[in-house]
């Protein structure tokens, strides 16, 4: 493993030689997805240094939409957030594959990414890492919670979280036999699912303890027990799994949601040189080890689970029978204009009493 | 020349300020409404239209969410002032010397951390498993764990403390320039003490008053994190609805217009305030 990361370490140096000037990545990510020791490591070896900017989907997008897709030079917005803000905002630039070592990432993985942000014959991104969207459960006290609009049955009145946003509308919608993805192009059967689904939550509202927002609030609320059931990430799970053996991530019935953060270039990034060396050198099979490691989710870097340490594979392992992981819904780019549909839902079950 | 040379120096005095209203205030005030003006028809296409003004007028939701914010506000202002009244009462008349400073300053303190330390101080002694909760039930007040986050209470609460300086301040300059003879006075020529404070104490203080609870309302009115912190499920405040018109729909159009719309709404709510009391503003800033 020590030469592997010399031998890879080396063919970074000679690829990062290119670049006459160090340059400053300014990083736009998720949490946990840029640790200071993956940091340390990449400016000792190219000379780039690197600025960390931590957010989340909608808040990359509307900071790159602010600045027609300056100041930064490297974004991870989800798969699913790229074509159509792309087509709505221009906030990214197309990918020079060429700079990209493409052997490093799994290939189902990569073609996916590929497919879903392709506009014309440019690309715009490449997979990172990825995770799923499910139920977070105390299995000490909860026994019937089986899919999303469990979380609504009595049993578990008043100690319930979820978060306000469209995972939530879709996960609900699956979970009712609806199926949101395949009316994504027919924006009146889409209001039709999304008029069920607002029906649902404000019904299921009594049940909410609170909305959370970020992962340590839902964490907070879940370790102090004010709340026993979740939705919510499988990593949030998993890491409540190492405080509380009873708390873990469960696959829901209808399907996990599968999302995959990616590579973006905003659009008026000034280090491509930069941003590229980092994509590559973060999808090495160590460093993405140590991604995985400091995030809590698996990478798209192939052969990267290689490395991880046994208890997250195990707790993976449990929370995914092969038939849960064949039932991943994985989200197809959204159109245009849908979230304004979604937003208003949002804000009418936010209103309800 | 000298009128020259005074000119000048007016104008160099003028310039900071006017640099300041111009380019961070009413520049992006311009930009922000000609953004309000658009109407988005497909993508990347837009029309001018008042379209996104009508949104708000014909979705009854939105109506809803800025006729409780304004109330709620107008309530915490209420509440404030109740409150506020007796603190500056006490710290400008009965208190002398370093009493005096070390009241005054123990309203300042809770300012020194920033709000949003204040607010989740606020839900470590609210939440389920807080400190208040635990607290009734080691006194056996109550059975099970109590959640008192999460509702319009706690909103006013939180809204209560955090604008609370802003009226004591304003109070308690107007409360020391009055002269003590005068109260004196009252009671020699017989009135109750509370005749005093109607006819001289509060007629005195109205500048404060009035200033006070202009301030307190604006910052309620426009106040994001406390609403959404600690009113959880149920918080529904208006500055919440700009904020994920534009962080997390993408919408600026229409968040463009809900900020132009509040700022309209809430002058006009301090102007009506104003009528009703008989008071105005060039009075109150001239004597506070």
């Amino acid at each position: 493993m020590k030469s592997n990361l010399f031998l890879s370490t080396v063919a970074v140096l000679t690829l990062s030689a290119a670049a006459a000037n160090a340059e400053t990545l300014r990083l736009l990510t998720w949490g946990g997805y840029a640790p200071d020791d993956v940091i340390a490591m990449f400016e000792a070896q190219t000379g780039h240094t690197v600025e960390v900017t931590k957010s989340n989907n909608e808040e990359m997008i509307a900071k790159l939409r602010a600045t027609n897709g300056g100041g930064f030079d490297l974004a991870q917005p989800s798969q699913d957030r790229i074509a159509g803000p792309q087509a709505e905002f221009g906030i990214y630039k197309p990918l020079d594959m060429s700079m990209i070592d493409t052997s490093l990432f799994i290939p189902s993985m990569l073609e996916a990414t590929k497919g879903n942000t392709t506009i014309g014959e440019d690309v715009f991104a490449v997979p990172h890492v990825w995770g799923t969207d499910g139920l977070v459960l105390n299995t000490a006290i909860v026994t019937d919670v089986k899919d999303y609009t469990d979380l609504c049955n009595a049993s578990v009145a008043g100690k319930v979280s979820y978060r306000l946003k469209r995972p939530t509308l879709i996960g609900f919608a699956f979970s009712m036999g609806l199926d949101p993805f395949g009316a994504y192009g027919d924006e009146a059967a889409y209001q039709g699912i999304l008029d069920l689904v607002e029906a649902k939550l404000v019904e299921c509202k009594a049940n909410v303890k609170t909305y959370w927002d970020g992962g340590d609030e839902l964490k907070n609320l879940m370790r102090s027990g004010e709340i026993v059931a979740a939705m919510a990430w499988d990593t949030g799970g998993w890491q409540l799994n190492d405080d509380n053996a009873d708390i873990t991530f469960v696959a829901p019935a209808s399907g996990a949601l599968g999302w995959i953060d990616t590579f973006a270039l905003p659009a008026r990034g000034r280090a491509d040189e930069a941003a590229y060396a980092w994509i590559n050198f973060v999808m090495q099979p160590d460093i993405a080890a140590m991604i995985t490691a400091s995030a809590g989710n698996f990478t798209a870097s192939q052969g990267g689970d290689a490395n991880v340490d046994d208890a997250l594979k195990a707790k993976y392992q449990a929370s995914f029978p092969q038939e849960a992981i064949d039932n991943i819904k994985w989200y197809p780019s959204v159109p245009a204009g849908l979230e304004t549909l979604e937003g208003a839902t949002l804000d009418r079950i936010n209103a309800a009493r | 020349m000298a009128t020259d040379r005074s000119k000048l120096a007016f104008w160099l005095l003028l310039a900071p300020c006017l640099i300041w209203l111009v380019t961070l205030i009413i520049l992006p005030h311009v930009g922000m409404f000609l953004v309000s003006l658009r109407e988005k028809v497909g993508v990347r296409e837009y029309e001018t239209s008042f379209a996104n003004y009508a949104v708000f007028l014909n979705e009854p939701l939105y109506w809803n969410t800025f006729a409780r914010t304004a109330y709620m506000s107008i309530a915490a202002t209420i509440l404030t002032l109740l409150i506020g009244f007796p603190i500056s009462y006490y710290i400008a008349k009965l208190t002398r010397g370093r009493t005096k400073t070390t009241s005054f300053l123990m309203c300042l303190i809770p300012f020194w951390v920033s709000e949003l330390v204040r607010t989740f101080g606020w839900m470590i002694l609210l939440r389920e498993t807080g400190v208040f909760s635990n607290f009734l039930q080691y006194l056996g007040l109550v059975n099970g764990p109590i959640e008192m986050l999460y509702n319009d209470a706690a909103i006013m609460t939180g809204l209560v403390y955090t604008s609370m300086l802003f009226m004591v301040v304003p109070l308690v300059t107007t409360l020391d320039s009055l002269d003590d003879s005068l109260i004196e006075a009252g009671y020699d020529l017989g009135a109750s003490g509370f005749a005093i404070l109607r006819e001289i104490v509060i007629p005195h203080a109205m500048p404060g008053i009035v200033s006070g609870c202009i301030v307190v309302f604006m910052l309620s009115l426009g106040n994001y994190l406390t609403p959404i912190l600690l009113g959880g499920k149920d918080s529904l405040w208006f500055t919440g609805l700009i904020y994920s018109q534009f962080i997390t729909r993408f919408n600026w159009e229409l968040g463009s217009a809900f900020g132009f719309l509040l700022l309209g709404l809430s002058s006009l709510i301090v102007f009506v305030g104003l009528k009703l009391t008989g008071q105005s503003l060039g009075k109150t800033m001239a004597q506070s």
